[in-house]
């Protein structure tokens, strides 16, 4: 049970800077999730945690330590890897285990956890096999088990699930989470997945090119990103980004492209006054558009053609075009359209974000 | 294949006929080719002398096969020469020496292949390049060396020289092996609470295993059939290893003792046959760089 402090931390390699001056503070017992796109610099952070990677400056606190200048067996941590890691030349039993020999603990201490946490996981059965004789999932499990039976301070996942196929992955992220909910330990996982960033974290860091661009809870980044690339990246499909210019008529502001003029919203309209004339960019997420109907304001609606009908069962998506500008719409599975039909669409006024152009920032 | 066209059965009688002329004749002309010496020097180590200097056209001659075979060359081999001492030789040397290369040549090749440090690469490659240097040049300057420190006729003029090139082999071969081994495991060992050089003896050497045999195979084999710096660097009878015993003793002037000889060489390859024949699956396993994650 432990906080995990980083602060001004700093990492370069040769040329590269991976990660740049990352300042943040995991509470005790939080679930925290690093996420961003591929050499993000998200990796870099965990291993700097784990002690695997020196720091070139900064310092990160666990609990109370520095662990600066500790080895990675002295921090007290856990860690899970995208490819397992198990020890193929030892059985379950002896690659859970591994761990609390180094520690030297008293045998049946060591019997006793692991089989509590075989219990856990559902592996009781498997401990006398080795690695290559489990399944992916198993592996995973296994390597999830390796890591509980040590009761660290903290667990370090690093893209744990990436590996399993699809449906496998559904299910291990319930299980991470339960398992989280009854460990109540403090976990550090880098996923580049939103969606298991989402599900899984009480609160989500989003990372581009080694910077941190938002810290918060899950339907925080969803409902208020801090900018173009966190709207863009958090949610599926990812938000509609449509270039406007702020325009001034009948007493109210206009945001207009061709092929689409809506009025901006009252919420966001003090802030946007001082674009007046200006391009910034409007965003619109997939399910924050609905297909218009007569009571809809004219002001939130606009006209569309049908380019592309993509039936998921529980939803239709629409890849549809505004004019000169691609738009999708996540609409009822109830509308029937087909390709260039034409569709009048209106946005929800609250949910309209606002971009800056230049700094990519939230107006 | 495919876009030829032709009928079916046309294409499997081609494939066929292809088959043999491109396979089984050309794998079976090789294999007489390897084989045949081997089979020569066992027929030559059983045939007795009446039979050896029998003239080519003579009427009872068998050159591929011998009608009375016999032991009389192996025991002459124990009781007229020093066959047994040159065996205990060779052993003792090529064991040591491979102990000795596969040692540093572990801890080489984990260094080059794990530790990041200045010039790792170009250091693996001058180690790769010292290999390529031929021992028919080295051994001026080593003679030179084992003179100076006095071991010019002791096994250890051997066990200090085939290092020069058994070491860089193994390195080589040995950082290729770890290479090949993810090095999360070695890192979800250091943060189980193992010190590097831990997890190094525990995780990584255990599943280097198929790499550490084959290594050591080679490099026993190397030194068991090295015959250049066993030549040059030892003199007397007592202190020879096989390859040499057997050429120099049984070789009198321009007279070739063939059945002893062949008897000696048939015994000579028997330890090297041996230790391949029980770690073949390993070894196959160490050159293609195999871990079963």
């Amino acid at each position: 049970m432990a906080q995990v402090m980083m602060k001004d931390l700093n990492k370069k390699y040769d040329e590269v800077h991976a990660v740049k001056d990352v300042n943040l503070h995991i509470r005790d017992k939080e679930f925290v999730v690093l996420v961003g796109p591929s050499g993000c610099g998200k990796s870099t952070t965990l291993r700097m945690v784990a002690g695997l990677e020196e720091i070139t400056a900064g310092e990160i606190t666990i609990g109370d330590r520095i662990v600066n200048d500790l080895p990675p067996k002295d921090r007290d941590i856990a860690m899970v890897f995208q490819n397992y890691a198990l020890y193929p030349h030892m059985t379950v039993y002896d690659n859970m285990a591994f761990g609390l020999k180094m520690r030297k603990f008293p045998k049946p201490e060591i019997a006793k956890r692991v089989g509590e946490a075989a219990e856990i996981l559902g592996i009781q059965e498997l401990l006398k096999r080795k690695p290559r004789q489990l399944s992916g999932g198993q592996r995973q499990r296994v390597a999830v088990g390796r890591a509980i039976v040590r009761h660290p301070q903290v667990f370090l996942f690093d893209e744990p699930l990436s590996n399993l196929d699809a449906k496998l992955r559904v299910q291990m992220r319930v299980e991470l989470k339960r398992l989280h909910e009854r460990l109540e330990t403090t976990a550090i996982y880098v996923t580049h997945d939103q969606v298991e960033a989402m599900t899984l974290g009480d609160r989500v860091v989003v990372m581009k090119d080694g910077w941190i661009q938002q810290v918060g809870e899950p339907l925080e980044l969803y409902g208020h990103p801090a900018n173009r690339f966190v709207a863009g990246f958090i949610g599926s499909p990812s938000m509609n980004f449509v270039e406007v210019t702020v325009a001034d008529a009948n007493g109210a502001l206009w945001a207009d492209t061709p092929g689409l003029r809506v009025k901006v919203p009252p919420a966001s309209a003090g802030r946007l006054g001082a674009y007046k004339g200006q391009r910034v960019t409007l965003g619109i997420r997939p399910e924050d558009l609905r297909v218009a109907t007569g009571s809809d304001s004219a002001d939130f609606s606009f006209d569309t053609v049908v380019e592309v009908v993509e039936p998921l069962g529980s939803e239709i998506l629409l890849d549809l075009k505004a004019g000169p500008n691609v738009i999708v719409a996540r609409v009822d599975p109830t509308v029937r359209v087909k390709h260039q039909d034409k569709l009048r669409l209106s946005l929800h006024p609250e949910r309209v974000h606002f971009f800056d152009n230049k700094t990519e920032l939230a107006i | 294949m495919a876009g030829r066209g032709g009928s079916g059965s046309g294409m499997v009688e081609g494939a066929l006929w292809k088959k043999w002329l491109y396979f089984y004749i050309p794998l079976f002309v090789f294999m007489v080719g390897t084989l045949f010496p081997f089979y020569w020097m066992l027929v030559t180590a059983f045939r007795p002398d009446g039979e050896l200097y029998r003239p080519w056209r003579a009427v009872n001659n068998t050159p591929f096969w011998t009608t009375h075979p016999t032991y009389e060359h192996f025991v002459y081999l124990f009781q007229q020469t020093m066959f047994g001492t040159w065996l205990y030789n060779t052993m003792f040397i090529a064991v040591i020496s491979t102990v000795i290369s596969i040692f540093c040549g572990l801890l080489a090749g984990y260094a080059l292949a794990r530790l990041r440090f200045p010039l790792a690469g170009s250091i693996g490659t001058s180690i790769f390049v010292t290999y390529l240097v031929p021992p028919t040049l080295l051994f001026i300057p080593l003679a030179n060396i084992v003179r100076d420190f006095r071991l010019g006729d002791t096994p250890w003029a051997l066990i200090l020289t085939y290092p020069t090139f058994l070491i860089p082999f193994c390195t080589w071969l040995l950082m290729g092996y770890f290479k090949t081994i993810p090095k999360e495991l070695e890192e979800c060992a250091r943060i189980d609470g193992a010190s590097r050089i831990r997890a190094m003896v525990q995780i990584v050497f255990p599943i280097a295993t198929p790499g550490i045999l084959s290594a050591g195979i080679f490099a026993f084999t190397l030194s068991w059939n090295e015959f250049l710096y066993a030549l040059v660097f030892l003199s007397s009878p007592q202190q020879k290893t096989v390859p040499v015993g057997v050429l120099s003793e049984l070789i009198r002037g321009d007279v070739f003792f063939w059945g002893p000889l062949m008897a000696g060489a048939l015994l000579g390859s028997v330890p090297v046959a041996l230790i391949y024949s029980f770690f073949v699956e390993h070894y196959v396993a160490g050159l293609t760089g195999a871990v079963k994650g």
